[in-house]
C-alpha cells in the first residue's frame, strides 16, 4: 500500500527496475547506463524534496504505514536471543502488549511494547495495538521483574491509544495507566523508551516514563490523535491536517519543546524502506544510551528522571502588584 | 431522636458568609425539580435536600466546606497559562483563556491552598470545571505538583479534588506530560509516607483519571459521579453498542474495586478527618 506522496517515487523506481532488467538482458551499453544513472539521481532528488517538505499530517501517515516495522520486528532483529513472557497474573494475556527478556550485544534487556498486526486477522488479535488494563499490568509486572534481576528496560511505543471499551473501563484502564506512570518513576534500573510509530496519549505514556525518551524520525506523540482532536475542537473529522499542524506532534516538534530527549534518524523515505538500517540504528542508539545510564547510581537515575518530567510545562508566573 | 437517626453535624458557615445569599433566591434541582432556598442549598453543601443530587461546585465552595472557618492560604495564585504552541482552532487559545478567566474569575482550572480541616493541617488542590472543562494544561499540572511539594515540605496530608474532562488539547504534548509530572510528585509523597486522599467528583475522565485521580491511598467519590478513562461517547462509537445502565458511575467503580468508598458531600469533612486521624495517631 502506497501513500499518495510515495506514488511518484514508486513510479520512477519501477521504471528504473525495468531499465535495469533491460540492461541486464541486452548487453548493456553506455547509453542505457547513462540513462540509469540519470534516473537514479532524479529519484534521489525527488525523494529529498518530498521528504524534506512533509507536512505533519504526512508524517502521521508514515508513522502508520502498513509496512512499517512493529515492536516484535525490532525485538527479533535486535536480539541475539529472546524469550517472550505472557500474562498479567490476574485476568488475561493482552496480545496488544508484548514483552520478554532479550540479549543484545551480550546484555540482558527487558523489552516491553505495544504490538500491531499486519493483516486483518493479526490486527484483530493485536487489537490494533490498543492495550487493555491487563496489558498495562502485564507491562508493569515485566518491568518489576526486570528490576528484580537488575536488568535494564527498553519500551517500544506504537499505539493509537489505550482501548476504549466496556471491559477496559470495568477493569480500570485509568488506574492501570496511572499506576504504571507512577511506578515507572521509581524503577531502579535504566529505562529507555522509544516511540517507533504512534504515541497516542495516556495509552502511550503508560509505558513511556524513562531516563531517555526517544522518537523515531517519522512518528508522532501527543495528547490526542489529529482525527479525534479535529472532531472535538473543529466538530468535524475533516480538519485532521490542521489538527496535526496545531498539535505540533512530530519528533522534531517534541524535541524542540524539550518533551523528549532525542530523535532517531530514519532512512530517506521512512523506516519501512530500509528496515535493516533502522534496526541497526536503534540498536546502536539504545546501547549508547544504556552505557551512559549504567554509569549512574539508581538514585541518581530516579531523581534525574523525576526532575526531567517535572520541568515540562510552560506557564506565566505573574507577580503580585 | 433515636441514635441511628441522629443528623450529621451541618457545615459551619460563618454568619457573614450567609448574607451573600440573599433571601428570595431559589435553587431548583435539575434531577428532581425540587425547589429550595439557595441558602438552604448552600448549607446542605450544595446538595439537594430531596434527592441528594450533588451540584457541580468549584474550589471556592470546597474550600469553604473543608477548611475550618473557611480559613486557608492559597498557594501559587499567580500562575497563568501561556500559549507555547500558538494554538488556534475555531478560536485562539489565548482568547479562550481570557474568556474563561473573565467568566469564572479564576486564573485556571485548579486552585490549591493549605489550612486546617478539623484542626488537622492539610494541603488541598481542587479543580474548577467551569474553566475550560477543568482541562489539565501546564498550569494545572504545575500547581498540583507544587501543592504536593508543599505537603511534602510541611509533612501534611494531601487532598486532591478532581473534576475534569481530561487533557487540555491546546497544550498538546505539554498537557500530556502533566500526567507524568503530577504522578512523579505523588510517588515522592508516597515514599515520604504522607497520606494522599483522592476525591473524584462529577466528571473525572481522561488524563486526569489516568494519573493523579486514581493514585490515592484511598480513592473516594461523590455519589453518581461519572468516572472513567474514555468518555461514554467514544466507547459507544468504538464498540457500536449501547452502554450498560450505571456504567462509569461512582457506584459502578465501587462495585468493580476502584474506589474505597462513596461519600456524601455533607459528610466528607468529618469522614476524611476521621480517616486521617486513624493514620496519623
Ligand atoms: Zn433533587
Amino acid at each position: 500500500m502506497l501513500l499518495d506522496f510515495e506514488k511518484p517515487i514508486a513510479e520512477l523506481e519501477e521504471k528504473l527496475a525495468t531499465m535495469k532488467e533491460y540492461a541486464l538482458q541486452h548487453n548493456s551499453n553506455g547509453n542505457i547506463e547513462q540513462a540509469i544513472r540519470e534516473l537514479e539521481s532524479s529519484i534521489l532528488q525527488l525523494k529529498r524534496s518530498t521528504y524534506q517538505q512533509l507536512t505533519r499530517w504526512q508524517k502521521v501517515q508514515l508513522s502508520r504505514h502498513s509496512e512499517r516495522p512493529y515492536t516484535l520486528d525490532y525485538i527479533q532483529a535486535i536480539c541475539e536471543d529472546f524469550i517472550e513472557l505472557h500474562g498479567d497474573r490476574n485476568v488475561a494475556d493482552d496480545k496488544a502488549m508484548v514483552g520478554g527478556f532479550g540479549k543484545v550485544a551480550g546484555q540482558t534487556i527487558m523489552f516491553v511494547g505495544q504490538q500491531k498486526g499486519r493483516n486483518t486477522k493479526q490486527r484483530q488479535l493485536r487489537n490494533f495495538g490498543m492495550a487493555n488494563p491487563e496489558g498495562y499490568r502485564k507491562a508493569l509486572r515485566l518491568m518489576k521483574l526486570a528490576e528484580k534481576f537488575n536488568k535494564p528496560i527498553v519500551t517500544l511505543i506504537d499505539t493509537p491509544g489505550a482501548f476504549p471499551g466496556i471491559l477496559a473501563e470495568e477493569r480500570g484502564q485509568a488506574e492501570a495507566i496511572a499506576r504504571n506512570i507512577q511506578q515507572m518513576f521509581m524503577l531502579r534500573v535504566p529505562v529507555i523508551c522509544i516511540i517507533i510509530g504512534e504515541g497516542a496519549s495516556g495509552g502511550a505514556l503508560g509505558i513511556a516514563i524513562g531516563d531517555r525518551v526517544l522518537m523515531l524520525e517519522n512518528t508522532w506523540y501527543s495528547v490526542i490523535s489529529p482525527e479525534s482532536c479535529s472532531s472535538i475542537l473543529w466538530r468535524s473529522w475533516e480538519y485532521k491536517e490542521q489538527a496535526a499542524e496545531a498539535l505540533r506532534l512530530t519528533s522534531q516538534d517534541m524535541l524542540h519543546h524539550h518533551l523528549i530527549d532525542g530523535v532517531i534518524t530514519e532512512p530517506l523515505g521512512g523506516a519501512h524502506t530500509d528496515p535493516g538500517l533502522v534496526f541497526q540504528t536503534v540498536k546502536d542508539t539504545l546501547l549508547n544510551h544504556l552505557e551512559d545510564l549504567l554509569a549512574l547510581s539508581p538514585e541518581a537515575r530516579i531523581s534525574q528522571r523525576i526532575d526531567k518530567f517535572c520541568r515540562m510545562g510552560v506557564y506565566k508566573e505573574t507577580s503580585l502588584v | 431522636m433515636a441514635w441511628f437517626n441522629r443528623k450529621e453535624k451541618g457545615i459551619v458557615t460563618p454568619t457573614e458568609n450567609k448574607k451573600e445569599t440573599p433571601d428570595g433566591l431559589w435553587y431548583k434541582c435539575p434531577e428532581c425539580k425540587n425547589v429550595m432556598p439557595s441558602r438552604e442549598h448552600r448549607q446542605n453543601a450544595y446538595t439537594c435536600s430531596s434527592c441528594d443530587h450533588h451540584e457541580r461546585i468549584g474550589s471556592r465552595e470546597y474550600f469553604e466546606i473543608l477548611f475550618d472557618q473557611n480559613q486557608f492560604t492559597e498557594l501559587d495564585p499567580h500562575l497563568e497559562a501561556d500559549d507555547p504552541l500558538q494554538f488556534v482552532d475555531s478560536a485562539a487559545y489565548t482568547q479562550r483563556i481570557r474568556a474563561s478567566q473573565k467568566k469564572t474569575g479564576l486564573t485556571d482550572a485548579v486552585r490549591s491552598a493549605y489550612g486546617t480541616m478539623n484542626e488537622l493541617p492539610i494541603t488541598i488542590a481542587c479543580m474548577d470545571f467551569g474553566f475550560i472543562g477543568g482541562s489539565m494544561g501546564s498550569v494545572v499540572g504545575e500547581k498540583i505538583a507544587r501543592a504536593i511539594a508543599h505537603a511534602l515540605h510541611q509533612r501534611s496530608p494531601f487532598l486532591m479534588i478532581s473534576r475534569s474532562g481530561g487533557a487540555r488539547m491546546q497544550e498538546a504534548g505539554f498537557s500530556l506530560m502533566q500526567m507524568a509530572k503530577t504522578s512523579a510528585k505523588l510517588a515522592l509523597l508516597a515514599e515520604a509516607r504522607l497520606p494522599y486522599i483522592s476525591l473524584l467528583t462529577d466528571p473525572t475522565t481522561g488524563g486526569v483519571s489516568a494519573s493523579y485521580a486514581m493514585l490515592g491511598d484511598v480513592n473516594v467519590a461523590e455519589p453518581k459521579a461519572l468516572i472513567g478513562f474514555a468518555g461514554p461517547r467514544v466507547i459507544r462509537e468504538t464498540i457500536g453498542k449501547d452502554l450498560p445502565r450505571g456504567f462509569q458511575t461512582a457506584e459502578y467503580l465501587l462495585e468493580h474495586g476502584f474506589l474505597d468508598f462513596i461519600v456524601h458531600r455533607k459528610e466528607m469533612k468529618e469522614k476524611f478527618s476521621r480517616l486521617l486521624k486513624m493514620w496519623l495517631d
